[in-house]
């Protein structure tokens, strides 16, 4: 419990940074940039480091190289999907996760399970 | 267009927009400590690339540019929608400076300082972020 606290206690704080930076940044696509920071990986990686060890976090870096290909592929179609439909940014960020999390577990299994 | 830095928009941000960033960061960085522990580092590592605040921030750029637009007697709905569309083409860039944080922790935490390790990968995201960022502009 003390654990996840710390961690809520630091990715807020390290994602808000991050997030504080893209807000003050121009252009916007500039500032975008700061939307894919590795906030949450900074923290969460920090904490096992400490906790679990390098090797266990190397493991982690392994498997978020599919989170972050599935990161590009949902940041780019949230930003087509709202260049070229009418839709509003928060029905179209959240209906867009579930693709998120489908193109992460299938570059996961493909990757690592299969092989 | 240069890169600038415009710090009334800190203004324009209300408390309880910094309080849900935080509060959805927060949320993951926990969440993914939690699925690691149950599932593995294999499963919890996906989450360290999960677009945690992206809704809250690609919303409050979509309100941002609407209320400037608002108080020029316009709806701004266009010009809000747009704003945000351009901000996630700039994360689909920073994804690719993300892909190349997590290889280099992958590749270089096991053997070297993790200190080290952490903050070079971060300085490679930015590097490789503003790189792209750069080559996407100049085509």
């Amino acid at each position: 419990m003390s654990q996840s606290l710390v961690r809520f206690i630091v990715g807020g704080a390290i994602v808000s940074v991050f997030a504080i930076i893209g807000d003050v940044l121009k252009p916007k696509s500039f500032a975008g940039l700061f939307g894919a920071a590795p906030s949450v990986a900074l923290a969460t990686l920090a904490l096992t480091i400490v906790s679990d060890g390098s090797s266990y976090a190397a493991m982690e870096g392994r498997s978020m190289m599919a989170g972050a290909i599935a990161f590009f592929i949902y940041a780019s179609l949230v930003s087509r999907i709202m260049m070229r439909y009418k839709f509003r940014a928060i029905l179209v960020t959240l209906c867009s996760v579930p693709v998120w999390l489908g193109v992460a577990a299938g570059l996961y299994y493909l990757a690592w399970v299969r092989s | 267009m240069r890169i600038q830095a415009d710090l009334s928009t800190l203004r324009q941000t209300k408390w309880h927009d910094y309080a849900v960033r935080f509060l959805f960061g927060g949320l993951i960085t926990a969440l993914a400590g939690f699925i690691a522990k149950k599932f593995g580092p294999g499963i919890g590592g996906l989450f360290l690339a999960f677009p945690a605040i992206f809704p809250a921030s690609a919303t409050l750029i979509e309100k941002h540019e609407k209320e400037k637009k608002k108080s020029l007697g316009l709806k701004g709905v266009a010009r809000g929608r747009n704003a945000a569309s351009i901000d996630a083409a700039g994360s689909a860039m920073g994804s690719i400076g993300l892909f190349v944080f997590a290889l280099v922790v992958w590749q270089f935490m096991p053997r070297d300082r993790a200190w080290i390790v952490l903050g070079g990968a971060t300085v490679l995201w930015l590097g490789v972020s503003v790189a792209v960022w750069q080559i996407r502009k100049a085509l």
